[in-house]
């Protein structure tokens, strides 16, 4: 409960000094938005519904294109970590790849896709299905090589080997590839979005920019903000500390 | 290789008279042990449990030179039997229970149970590892389990056999703790009944004991001695500590140093229970510790050596 005390106060202070550069019109208020007419954006946005539907159509584009990225990332995973051949040849290819930020595939996608919802969801799952693939192949091959012989010489083997052993085993480094893959997909989708007119928060972002209106830019700032930390700080985070209970990794 | 001539114990035997040490394993072995330990079964068996004939084992290092890490070795272990394995570190003694359990090949030579000639990993032998290999994500009750489960035992009997092996290792009160939350000692004994669990005929122990305080080995010890007599179990301990191959052994059976051969087989015919510090323990041990000695200098100069390579 101090922590959150402290927060609080940090969190006020920062509202605190935010408006009283915005009081002191150091800055005309369309270069500096003042705090109160960013909750006056936010309260328009939502009470005409149109940040709703933004963050219903940005969310949902992310589930899909996530989810898309996981599972095939985790096969990708899985084939490079298990094939030699494919990790010589394929795995430079993934990890290079990765120094790619997503959003320079657009030119690419639209020429392939069109205009459409596919254009998008490509980007996003370009964004995180090498952030998981590689945490995937990294997980298989940190695992301590332990339990895959305790596993064995338990009498297990093949696909049950795999679930029952080295999936569990491996599964602290896969949550983190996860986790890593949302943040990448999360970058990847707005900033799609902004290019690509199709509802979305970073659509509205970039209307906000049209109009010239940074009450309406900085709103969706923040709401961009508050989602990523919520999915990320208190869906994987909790993901993680769980599992590091339970494995012991950290001192409970 | 010849017998020392302070290896005047009764059953001492040199090697190379492999059917000697057959003769002489179980011969005077004094009736006490047999009342203290009824459930010990001293049957005349022909067919050994655990059979290694000419085992060898060469690798590449990674500098591509072939390096011969055992050589040749022969070894018969009893159904029943306490095997104890010393030797230096290095000697592949942890090595040579790898093969036995199935998880690594050897280059030449045979693995027979029960005369049948092993490939791969088996229920019928279990390893204990040095580091154990608990798994963190299963609680003390489903780390007993597991192996029950991989080999589709039902749920009602695997249920009945995890609170039996746990209530013999006293841990039945943690059976839904995470193995993190275990002390070092309890570890192994989750472990001991994790391997239990399979119900196999061997059960290879490696070092388990090594990292623990005195204290908690000797009580191990005197556990393991008291489930060994109860169930039965064929059991090969690797251990580097000579005086706790005397204190468990029936036999303890001495490895050279790189590449490891067998230089040495010594019948322990003291009374059981026995302890770490009784005298005959400790006279066994010292000397089988300098029948030991030059293969620790032999390992210790090659250490050096390497040091003052660099």
């Amino acid at each position: 409960m101090k922590k959150l005390a402290k927060q609080v106060i940090f969190y006020s202070a920062l509202l605190g000094v935010w408006a009283l550069l915005a009081k002191l019109r150091i800055w005309p208020p369309y270069l500096f938005p003042p705090p109160w007419g960013v909750g006056h954006s936010l309260w328009d946005g939502f009470a005409d519904h149109s940040f709703w539907i933004g963050i219903a159509v940005t969310m949902k584009r992310m589930l899909i294109g996530y989810s898309l990225s996981v599972v095939l990332g985790m096969i990708l995973g899985l084939a490079v970590s298990s094939n030699k051949f494919l990790e010589e040849t394929l795995g430079g290819l993934l990890v290079s790849l990765q120094s790619l930020p997503s959003i320079c595939w657009i030119p690419l996608a639209v020429l392939w896709f069109g205009l459409t919802e596919k254009a998008i969801l490509f980007v996003v799952l370009m964004g995180s299905l090498l952030s998981v693939t590689i945490a995937m192949d990294d997980g298989r091959k940190q695992m301590p090589k332990i339990y895959g012989m305790a596993g064995r010489n338990l009498g297990a083997s093949g696909f049950r080997l795999f679930w029952s052993v080295l999936l569990p085993a491996s599964l602290p480094f896969i949550v983190n590839g996860m986790k890593q893959g949302w943040a990448f997909a999360w970058r990847s989708l707005i900033q799609a979005e902004m290019i690509f007119l199709s509802l979305g928060l970073g659509q509205l972002l970039m209307m906000g920019r049209d109009l010239s209106d940074m009450n309406q830019v900085m709103a969706v700032m923040i709401l961009i903000i508050i989602l990523g930390y919520l999915v990320d700080g208190l869906i994987f985070r909790t993901m993680e500390r769980r599992l590091q209970a339970k494995y012991g990794l950290t001192p409970a | 290789m010849s017998t020392s001539p302070q290896n005047a114990y009764p059953a001492a035997v040199p090697t190379g008279t492999r059917a000697g040490v057959r003769a002489n394993v179980f011969r005077g072995k004094p009736a006490s042990s047999v009342t203290t330990f009824p459930g010990r079964p001293i049957a005349e068996v022909v067919v050994p449990k655990v059979a290694l004939d000419a085992i060898s084992l060469s690798y590449k290092t990674t500098s591509g030179e072939r390096l011969l890490a055992l050589d040749n070795i022969s070894l018969e272990v009893k159904p029943g039997e306490f095997l104890c394995i010393v030797g230096p570190s290095g000697c592949g003694k942890s090595t040579l229970l790898h093969l036995i359990a199935g998880l690594q090949p050897q280059t030449s030579g045979k693995v027979l149970v029960d005369g049948t000639p092993v490939s791969g990993p088996g229920t019928d032998r279990i390893l204990i590892f040095q580091e154990l290999g608990l798994f963190p994500w299963l609680t003390v009750g489903g780390n007993v389990e597991f192996g029950m489960k991989m080999k589709n035992v039902p749920k009602a009997l695997r249920e009945e056999k995890v609170q039996y092996y746990l209530r013999l290792v006293h841990l039945l009160k943690f059976r839904d703790s995470y193995i993190h939350q275990l002390s070092g000692g309890m570890r192994q004994r989750v472990a001991l009944a994790r391997a239990l669990a399979t119900e196999p005929d061997v059960l290879l122990m490696d070092e388990p004991f090594g990292a623990l305080d005195a204290q908690t080995r000797d009580l191990l010890h005197d556990e393991l001695e008291r489930i060994w007599a109860e169930t039965g179990r064929t059991i090969i301990f690797v251990t580097h500590n000579v005086r706790e191959a005397v204190r468990l052994g029936d036999r303890v059976v001495l490895l050279t140093f790189r590449p490891g051969r067998v230089k040495e087989e010594f019948s322990v015919n003291l009374p059981r229970p026995r302890h770490m510090e009784q005298t005959g323990v400790a006279r066994m041990a010292g000397d089988i510790l300098d029948c030991l000695r030059d293969e620790i200098n032999k390992s210790l100069e090659e250490e050096y050596a390497d040091e003052k390579a660099r």
